[in-house]
């Protein structure tokens, strides 16, 4: 009981990881362009995607695919907001919505036609887990939690020590001001699409290492990132840590006493548990 | 093709075209009167096209019942099943933002979705629920001409409930909510009740809709559904159509399934090698189509209202 | 030459105008109050110079350069700043990190101007490191003053900058916003507190109904028996 319980967790905290940095991503689009962009999901698959293409096309180990892959998401949704989103920001967020809605979709095609519809692993053959005691861990799971610490210690780095960063922090708290006070909001945009994406890669290039590759992946956790999101507080991308691993945690532990299918409705029930009890998240967030 | 498969697929087409109709003008009275969005149109759906099978196939051991009760009743159930469904989740999401409601749609339907793969003794999981009679089949026969007109009735049925809504007070003031909440709620209107009520009203439509595929399709299972291409396929057909407007929903039903179905054709012409990839294509071209509509016609084909001329 | 120059603007927010041909100009190191009853469009006339309105008539000069095309983020590049009269800090921001929010395009050493300001509002000094957020009315509003101060600018635009203060703290920031503008820099504020902004100004402009109503010096205007009977209570 105790080593399963301990064994869980340890999923756990792999899966809160990934869904840590889905949901900062959510979390500060939402801070500063006031809406939830539903192709979050779908911008994690590519990201997973672009470094198959560098591992099984290049030979490269998926580690060093990385870089590219998160600069091509980081690109991939640049591109995406300067040709549709740019046209929208006079709409209400929720034309926004319903356009990123289109956009997952559009993703997901552009994904089964250049990759195809199957499931597809980085690397083929088991790996040898390690063992301490009865507990089992695999080299993949320390890397994705590590990975997760050092972009999130990366991303406070950035958010508290640059101009730029400072200056999300400052449209995010109030955009009226930030424009009256010259910061440039075009380019502030840019770059949350950037950051945004680019951590939606590393977040699909580690769900694919935990499981496989399949044009549904992203999509799939777009509920449990969300729930993330708003356990934090949507908005707060600090929040969104703390979001990510009660989700996590709770979807792992949960499948001790319920048919592990059932998981994405645990991420429901603590979503709708939170949106009920308190709307703001578990920390102040954005009304 | 022969003359007589042209008229065949003239029927196919129309009646699904109908059953989308259908669909389309519940989303309208979810997001085009009171401006809420729902993202689960599959799972209404599907709650629909189950309920309405479970009562009226033959006793089975393979899933719960059936009762083998008449079409209608079948239909009756599927809405009553669409809108309970609706108050719950209604009813823990009205008082809360749009853009909440949405995510929390999502997750209704992918629950709905798991329940109905895996709860065998309901649904007979992923082998389905074969056997679904067609419409009045004992009184009419097989013919899938009734089918058609059924089908049209539900539609015009739909039409007339969702028109006589959006004309009663009761609809001007889902449309004041939608344009300015604190107002109405000033007036001292409860807006969650309002917005609930035509959450319940829209979803029922769509469990309407559901019973309907039912009986036309005769057999139904979880992966029949498709479940997040139709739902985006009835957004993209109310915002091309028109948002808020009763007529533009049905005429955005028919005319996004004909594009729909052409492009059908233009995939069966690359062969069934690339099968896939042209599935791919023809949802990235209608996800496309959407973008275009948002940035270009925002209002739809036919708009909510007809343009006021020059503002003072 | 004249540092701002309102002629004949009629605008409002797209819908109906709220400002029907209004005249008002700011010389160089001089400082200008906007007076009026509720609705008569004075922030509203404060905004205009800053583009958050749209002038459909009349333009906006700043030292003879037509800026009524610029938008507010180009419009501060020119030397006039703009502080709203509420939620004018980023609440979860640090004082420091608000003071550089402010001077977010220029590229140069700000901390020689931060030191300045920390001199002149040595409370903020004390706070540099607290979230505004947590700060009182009155101090949020000097921090709102000091972000706007930031880029050194000849013209501040201040709207309402006593609403909503104790009596201790208006007294303060009005002396404040005396400092500061004997400093040379040009002050346009709108006020509700007529009689102290009156008392304070170099001139004052009477708004009504989106129209100039009367304009004077400070001191003719706290004589004016009309002035007297509308705004100050007799």
């Amino acid at each position: 009981m105790g080593t399963e319980l301990l064994q869980l967790a340890i999923y756990g905290v792999v899966s809160g990881s990934i869904l840590t940095l889905g949901a900062i991503g959510v979390s500060l689009i939402f801070g500063i362009l006031r809406f939830a962009h539903f192709a979050h999901g779908d911008l994690m698959t590519l990201g997973a995607y672009f470094a198959f293409s560098m591992v099984v096309g290049l030979g490269f180990p998926v580690w060093a695919s990385a870089p590219f892959a998160v600069a091509g998401a980081a690109l991939a949704a640049m591109t995406i907001d300067q040709t549709v989103y740019r046209h929208l920001r006079r709409a209400s967020p929720i034309i926004l919505l319903i356009s990123s809605f289109g956009i997952a979709i559009a993703l997901r095609s552009v994904v089964q036609l250049i990759w195809g519809p199957h499931n597809q692993v980085y690397q083929s053959g088991i790996q040898l887990p390690w063992r301490i005691g009865d507990i089992v861990i695999k080299p993949d799971h320390v890397w994705i939690v590590l990975g997760a610490v050092v972009l999130v210690i990366l991303l406070h780095l950035f958010l508290t020590r640059t101009k730029m960063g400072k200056a999300m922090r400052a449209m995010s708290d109030n955009m009226d001001l930030a424009l009256v006070s010259g910061i440039p909001s075009e380019r502030v945009i840019l770059v949350t699409w950037a950051v945004g994406g680019g951590m939606a890669a590393v977040a699909g290039i580690f769900l694919g290492m935990d499981t496989r590759l399949h044009p549904v992946m992203g999509w799939s956790l777009l509920l449990p990132v969300f729930a993330a999101a708003i356990l934090g507080g949507i908005g707060r991308p600090y929040g969104a840590i703390a979001g990510g691993m009660v989700i996590g945690l709770a979807m792992e532990m949960s499948t001790m006493v319920i048919n592990p299918t059932y998981k994405p409705a645990v991420a429901f029930a603590l979503m709708v548990l939170m949106l009920v009890v308190r709307p703001q998240g578990l920390f102040k967030g954005n009304p | 093709m022969e003359l007589g498969g042209l008229a065949t697929y003239g029927v196919f087409f129309l009646t699904q075209a109908g059953i989308y109709a259908v669909l389309a003008l519940g989303l309208n009275v979810q997001y085009g009167l009171t401006g809420q969005i729902n993202i689960g149109i599959a799972g209404f759906f599907a709650v629909g096209a189950y309920t309405s099978a479970i009562l009226t196939t033959a006793t089975s051991t393979a899933h719960l019942g059936g009762f083998d009760l008449p079409f209608l009743v079948g239909i009756a159930g599927a809405m009553a099943t669409s809108a309970v469904v609706a108050v719950g989740i209604g009813w823990v999401t009205m008082r809360l933002r749009s853009d909440y409601l949405a995510i929390a749609t999502i997750g209704i339907a992918e629950i709905i979705r798991i329940v109905f793969k895996n709860e065998d003794w309901l649904t007979n999981g992923v082998r389905g629920v074969p056997g679904i009679p067609r419409p009045f089949v004992e009184t009419l026969g097989a013919n899938p001409l009734v089918s058609l007109g059924v089908v049209t009735a539900f539609v015009l049925l739909a039409y007339w409930l969702v028109e006589q809504a959006r004309r009663s007070p009761w609809g001007r003031v889902l449309r004041a909510i939608r344009e300015n909440e604190d107002g109405v709620m000033a007036a001292g209107k409860n807006v969650a009740r309002f917005r609930l009520q035509a959450f319940v009203f829209g979803s029922s439509l769509m469990g309407m809709a559901g019973g309907l595929y039912a009986h036309f399709i005769g057999f139904i299972s979880p992966e029949a559904f498709m479940p997040l291409y139709g739902t985006f396929l009835v957004w993209v057909m109310l915002i091309a159509g028109g948002a808020g407007n009763n007529r533009g929903a049905v005429l955005g039903a028919f005319a996004i399934w004909m594009l729909w179905s052409a492009t059908q054709f233009l995939t069966d012409a690359l062969g069934a090698e690339y099968a896939t990839q042209a599935g791919a294509l023809r949802v990235l071209l209608i996800g496309v189509l959407l973008q275009v509509i948002l940035i270009a016609r925002p209002q739809g084909i036919l708009p909510e209202h007809a343009r006021r001329k020059g503002r003072g | 030459m004249t540092l701002l120059s309102i002629e004949g603007v009629t605008g409002g927010y797209g819908g109906a105008d709220i400002l029907h041909g209004v005249d008002l100009r700011v010389e160089p190191g001089e400082m200008v109050v906007i007076i009026g009853p509720n609705g008569a469009g004075k922030s509203t006339l404060m905004k205009a110079a800053f583009g958050l309105v749209k002038i459909r008539e009349g333009a906006v000069l700043f030292e003879r350069r037509d800026i009524t095309p610029l938008r507010p983020d180009q419009i501060v590049r020119q030397g006039i700043s703009y502080v709203p009269q509420e939620q004018n800090v980023f609440p979860s921001m640090t004082v420091e990190e608000n003071l550089e929010m402010g001077a977010f395009i220029r590229n140069d050493d700000i901390r020689p101007q931060m030191d300045r300001i920390y001199n002149f509002f040595p409370r903020l000094a004390e706070r540099r490191n607290q979230v505004a957020g947590s700060m009182s009315g009155g101090e949020r509003q000097m921090l709102a003053m000091g972000r706007a101060l930031m880029l050194d600018p000849k013209l501040l635009l201040l709207d309402e900058p006593t609403a909503g203060l104790s009596p201790i703290f208006i007294d303060q920031t009005f002396d404040r916003i005396r400092k500061i503008n004997e400093a040379g820099i040009g002050i346009l504020m709108v006020e509700q507190n007529a009689k102290q902004a009156l008392a304070v100004c170099d001139r004052g402009y009477v708004l009504t109904m989106g129209r100039n109503r009367i304009d004077d010096t400070g001191p003719n205007l706290l004589a004016n028996k009309d002035v007297a009977e509308m705004f100050l209570g007799g």
